[in-house]
């Protein structure tokens, strides 16, 4: 019986195997361009050049620049824990820190209520600038309308966008110089082999 | 029994929703709205004819003391086969079902029918019990997720009856679930499986 088991453990780790190698690039291909229509829709322009991205610790965040190399902003993927799981969104920022647009990647949020975020804040918060204005729902004393009933995932969501921009305006302030020296001693100091 | 009258079995004298109770966990948590429900209900169907089939025709191989784990083994790649073609191929369904499909594996109706159905019948009759208690299935979740969908936001399938502000909150949340899915099954009992 040892045997009858393994053999079925072979199969089935075999045809997994094999169907995973059929759809992985396919998979990596699809929310390769969910990503990229994503920035595009978030940065509010399709003339654009996404760098590589960079990661700190929860972020990830895309340097934009337009076609002709001049800086747009930055597209951040932030999350934050939401009613139910974590709410991870991909918002838009230019180079002040304006909210040029944002859509929500993942959430798990209750249908009807939390997973209108989407749309709801749509109107609400782009043009923002989260360092300038007061970035919390009207209930704790805020700029923003929260979800009715949905405070909880208002709060959350709000949270996961002033993050990012946190993150972004210190890294612009403090360290983006470093960052890039860093990546040009990289370039500057190939390997040699003889 | 043939297999017309199996497929009738499984979607009323022994419904998996609202007469063998199983799979409670997938019935409360996903049926939020109809078409949720309704997909969940369908993702499931699919595993299940698969499985099913596979099992009855792999049964006498397998010596009893390893059967529960053989049939896991088989129903858990299935899913994850599943998950990987919806995934490469239709990911506008991944986006609205993704987090339900792995919750197919710990669904208690696709092992039970594998011990229940599939491990006495030939393969045939077996794929015919699959879409009867999936057809069941699909039906009770489609049935449980419109009447917390209308109750609650006041719509049917996204198309809006009588306005969201007349919705009971209540019911797209879990004790909402509870009493809608109570009520349903006392309905069912008294007038579908009677008739």
């Amino acid at each position: 019986m040892l045997v009858v088991l393994t053999v079925i453990a072979i199969i089935a780790a075999g045809v997994l195997a094999s169907v995973n190698a059929v759809t992985a690039p396919q998979i990596e291909k699809i929310n390769a361009e969910n990503l990229a229509a994503g920035i595009k829709a978030v940065m509010g322009s399709d003339e654009i050049q996404v760098s590589d991205p960079w990661e700190k610790d929860a972020f990830v965040v895309y340097d934009i620049n337009d076609k002709a190399g001049a800086k747009l902003g930055k597209a951040v993927v932030t999350s934050e824990n939401g009613f139910s799981g974590a709410i991870k969104v991909l918002v838009g920022f230019n180079t002040e820190g304006d909210i040029l647009g944002y859509t929500v990647l993942e959430h798990a949020e209750t249908p009807g209520l939390g997973a209108k975020a989407n749309e709801w804040f749509q109107d609400k918060i782009v043009g923002m600038n989260p360092g300038k204005s007061n970035f919390t729902v009207s209930k704790d004393g805020g700029d923003v309308d929260a979800i009715t009933a949905s405070t909880i995932t208002s709060r959350a969501f709000l949270k996961a966008i002033q993050n990012a921009y946190n993150q972004i305006m210190a890294e612009t302030d403090a360290t983006s110089g470093a960052r890039q020296q860093t990546t040009a001693s990289d370039i500057e100091t190939p390997e040699v082999i003889e | 029994m043939n297999n017309f009258k199996v497929l009738v079995n499984g979607i009323i004298k022994e419904n998996p929703t609202f007469v063998l109770l199983l799979g409670m966990c997938p019935t409360l948590g996903t049926t939020s709205s109809a078409l949720n429900g309704m997909s969940m209900g369908l993702a499931t169907m699919c595993v299940l004819i698969v499985s099913n089939f596979l099992i009855a025709l792999i049964k006498k191989l397998i010596p009893d003391a390893v059967r529960i784990p053989a049939y896991i083994v088989v129903i858990a790649s299935l899913v994850t086969v599943l998950q990987m073609l919806i995934k490469a191929y239709a990911p506008e369904i991944d986006k609205s079902l993704g987090l339900f499909i792995p919750l197919i594996v710990v669904n208690c109706i696709i092992l039970g029918r594998a011990e229940s159905f599939a491990a006495k019948n030939g393969p045939i009759a077996s794929i015919f019990d699959g879409i009867g208690i999936g057809l069941g299935f699909t039906l009770g979740l489609t049935a449980l997720g419109a009447v917390r969908e209308l109750l609650g936001t006041g719509a049917i399938f996204g198309v809006n009856l009588w306005g969201e502000e007349y919705g009971m909150l209540m019911f797209v949340l879990a004790p909402g679930a509870f009493l809608a899915l109570g009520y349903l099954i006392v309905l069912f009992n008294k007038y579908v499986k009677k008739a």
